[in-house]
């Protein structure tokens, strides 16, 4: 097969490149000084409070290093948890205990940590290993989430996430992401997650990908991935789009996660969404950020409105 | 007008403004556009420093005469507050610098212009020169005498004695006599010089400077002149070799001393050199008073800053090139700008020995930062950690280099040590997170854009377009400018996004 795509038939499919991402979306939509509220998880959370906005249970704040000898009790006394650097990027830095197992925690990924261990991690974190330039961060201690049932057999070592563009307060392009044993329990695409695009208007799987190339069955569950569907589509797509006012982004990429209990939750924001999302969705995403831009609606519609635009609109999956 | 025109009218005016001033230079100072076609032209600076008492200050410094090999052009001094002037005295030149009343630390600068010429024959000197009478201790002069009497034995001339004397200097363990010697000697010159003279053979001392491009606080080395068959002939101390090699200046050939002051301590003089492209037109019509281009060029600055404007006007290039890889070619590297950095250690080390260098460097420090990340150390304290292991490995390198024979251990430390051990530390988190394929991307592309930069960054031709022409820089600008404005694709995305054709056939 051909391993090169030539430039005009990038701009043909409508695919956003990297450079004009940032100068022409990134640059023009985004307020630089709204970027600390999604950079920093800590005041997205406190933020996603004010609005609303369902979030995982935060458990522990750690800020300084002399609370990490005493974090231990803390944390023995918790169930599962997941441990986050506030200003951490990319999920780097993200550890996900499920229980304690005698002296010792076991992690999602199958490793087993002792409190040492666990100490070093809290401590390096802080002193901003994770954080953009190496600036001193905060840990965030969250409670685990159960993923819903739609997801079951889907995901190895870790909870699906949903990605959701929205650009301008409409979203226009959705996917889920699956830990593989190839990403380590991870949900990066660049490294070995799959990707499942998502139709806008019903959340069912469009097509899938890992490392670029489709595939229909889980590599490590073996389930077809176009069985997918998210339930309850409507009702995320708005949550998703009620981001926009909260952080006042124009583009804007929504992680949530759909919890067996407690529904849509938002798990974290990004002010730089990546472009792999096209890939999963087998379409670009220039078309429909330019469809956006050419709404003329002066009324402001709210979220529920122009998540009913979007389905309607970008429904055909092009 | 839109914005976006606005911008790109500033661009083009940048570019065509640079453009002009360079064609503008061209005309007016005759600086030509290509390297190659002019002369080179040694521009070397004597610095004395001092700390002056507070009372009237006489500084006298021995400049060259007359040299066989250098036409001496442009003589200045730069040094507020004094009176300057040039004595001459029994064709002895010695700069002069006056001052009524000075206190603290002085910095007083004379500069010259050398021009390499084809070798004149000397005049005979007025007189012959005689032996000077020589004073040894007892047991100093039983040694001299051995020593003479079996350098006689092995030589027919003067030059031969001097000759067969350096090579029994050059070996004292063999030879007991010189080992004595040469322990109460200031230097193998003085030695040298002493034991000529004992033997009858006219000779002095003589102070010369080893001409190098772009060095700073150099010291002049001694050395030894024979006379022999009616002219003064150089001795090399260290090989023995006679004549004067073309890349050494004879700054002080008679007279007393190098340097005399009063009213002042702790003076010391240094030279820094640079070898400049000037054709020979603009040197005259530099001396002629100069052009308004002249002045605002770089060439008026203190040669000491020059050398380091050469290597600073090369950058603009480097941080281009990290642009255009960035943007339009989308290489990863590990630090934004690193590249460049690394770039300018190739330029000193030279390609091979400087990657091989940093390579071994770089997967050294990998290797130690996986043991520190068991110890469980406090992220800024790991960084120093790793800052003096990375200064303890290249020490290390340096030695077992030197000791095989390489020079490039010296060339290392040219290495941004900090940028080093930052580098270590991104790419061992990398290694951690993403895996080993991750750390050799970056690694690689770090090393392609670094690569590409010094090529360019090397070539004659753009070094000296970029001295000579330093407004040739705001056509960087503009290119970098106008690359910042691109929003089509990257060329790692045309592969990146393959796998979109399936959707699409």
């Amino acid at each position: 097969m051909r391993r090169w795509v030539s430039p005009q038939r990038l701009e043909r499919y409508g695919m956003l490149g990297m450079n004009a991402r940032n100068l022409a979306f990134i640059q023009r939509y985004n307020e630089r000084s709204r970027y600390p509220l999604v950079d920093d998880k800590l005041r997205t959370k406190l933020l996603a409070e004010d609005y609303g906005v369902p979030t995982p249970a935060l458990r522990l704040v750690l800020r300084a290093q002399h609370q990490v000898r005493r974090a231990g009790s803390r944390l023995a006394a918790l169930e599962g948890f997941a441990m986050k650097p506030a200003k951490g990027s990319g999920g780097k830095g993200i550890w996900v205990i499920l229980r304690r197992d005698g002296e010792e925690w076991l992690k999602a990924s199958g490793g087993r940590v002792g409190l040492a261990d666990l100490q070093r991690h809290l401590s390096n974190t802080l002193a901003g290993l994770y954080s953009l330039g190496g600036n001193p961060d905060a840990v965030l201690v969250e409670d685990l989430i159960s993923a819903d049932d739609c997801f079951s057999g889907y995901s190895f070592e870790g909870v699906p996430d949903i990605r959701v563009v929205v650009f301008q307060g409409y979203p226009v392009m959705a996917m889920v992401r699956l830990s593989t044993h190839d990403s380590d329990g991870k949900a990066n695409l660049h490294q070995g997650a799959v990707g499942v695009g998502l139709a806008l208007d019903s959340g069912r799987c469009l097509r899938a990908v890992q490392f670029g190339q489709p595939l229909t069955l889980h590599p490590d569950t073996g389930r077809p991935l176009n069985a997918i569907k998210v339930p309850g589509w409507r009702e995320l797509l708005v949550l998703a789009a009620r981001c926009h006012e909260m952080t006042g982004l124009g583009y804007l990429g929504v992680d949530l996660v759909l919890d067996r209990q407690q529904g849509p939750m938002l798990l974290e924001l990004n002010a730089r969404p990546g472009l792999a999302i096209q890939i999963a969705n087998g379409c670009g995403l220039l078309p429909r950020l330019r469809r956006v831009e050419a709404l003329a609606d002066r009324r402001r519609p709210g979220p529920a409105e122009r998540v009913a635009w979007a389905m309607e609109a970008f429904a055909d999956g092009r | 007008m839109n914005p976006r025109a606005t911008f790109f009218t500033t661009v083009a005016l940048l570019a065509a403004s640079g453009v002009l001033i360079a064609v503008l230079r061209f005309l007016e100072t005759g600086t030509p556009f290509l390297p190659g076609q002019e002369r080179s032209v040694w521009q070397v600076e004597a610095r004395v420093d001092l700390v002056a008492l507070g009372e009237a200050v006489t500084v006298s410094l021995s400049v060259p005469e007359e040299l066989p090999q250098f036409t001496v052009t442009q003589e200045q001094a730069a040094s507020p507050g004094y009176g300057f002037s040039i004595v001459e005295n029994g064709g002895e030149r010695r700069a002069e610098w006056t001052r009524r009343e000075a206190a603290g630390p002085q910095s007083l600068y004379y500069s010259a212009q050398f021009l390499p010429r084809p070798r004149a024959p000397a005049a005979p000197p007025p007189e012959l020169p005689r032996p000077e009478s020589v004073f040894w201790s007892e047991v100093q002069g039983t040694a001299a005498a051995e020593l003479l009497a079996r350098a006689q034995e092995t030589s027919s001339d003067p030059l031969s004695l001097a000759r067969e004397l350096v090579k029994l200097i050059a070996a004292p363990q063999g030879d007991q006599n010189a080992a004595l010697l040469l322990g109460q000697a200031e230097s193998r010159a003085a030695l040298l010089n002493k034991l000529l003279n004992d033997a009858g053979v006219p000779a002095r001392q003589v102070l010369a400077l080893q001409l190098e491009d772009a060095r700073r606080r150099q010291d002049l080395l001694p050395m030894v002149e024979v006379f022999a068959a009616g002219e003064w002939a150089l001795i090399d101390p260290q090989t023995g070799t006679a004549g004067v090699p073309e890349d050494l200046l004879l700054w002080h050939r008679k007279g007393r001393s190098l340097i005399d002051v009063s009213g002042a301590r702790q003076s010391r003089v240094t030279f820094s050199m640079l070898r400049q492209s000037v054709p020979a037109e603009t040197l005259a019509r530099a001396a002629a008073g100069g052009s308004a281009f002249y002045k605002v060029g770089l060439h008026s600055l203190p040669i000491e800053e020059q050398g380091m404007f050469r290597m600073l006007l090369l950058l603009p290039l480097g941080a281009m090139v990290v642009v255009f890889m960035r943007v339009i070619v989308g290489v990863r590297t590990a630090g934004t700008f690193m590249p460049i950095l690394i770039a300018l250690a190739f330029l000193q080390t030279s390609l091979l020995p400087g990657l091989a260098s940093f390579i071994s460097v770089v997967a050294l420090g990998l290797l130690m930062r996986g043991y520190l990340s068991r110890l469980n150390l406090l992220l800024v304290a790991r960084i120093a950690t790793l800052i003096v292991l990375v200064i303890f490995i290249i020490s290390a390198l340096s030695i077992v280099g030197y000791q095989l024979g390489y020079s490039t251990g010296m060339v290392i430390t040219f290495f941004p040590m900090i940028i080093i051990a930052w580098t270590i530390e991104r790419m061992s988190i990398l290694w951690e997170e993403e895996g080993v394929r991750e750390v050799l991307v970056q690694g690689t592309g770090s090393l392609v854009v670094a690569v590409a930069a010094f090529a360019l960054m090397r070539w004659p031709l753009v070094q000296h377009l970029t001295f000579n022409f330093p407004e040739l820089n705001l056509v960087l600008l503009a290119a970098i400018l106008a690359m910042g404005q691109y929003t089509g694709y990257k060329l790692s995305e045309l592969r990146r996004f393959h796998a979109i054709e399936d959707e699409w056939r």
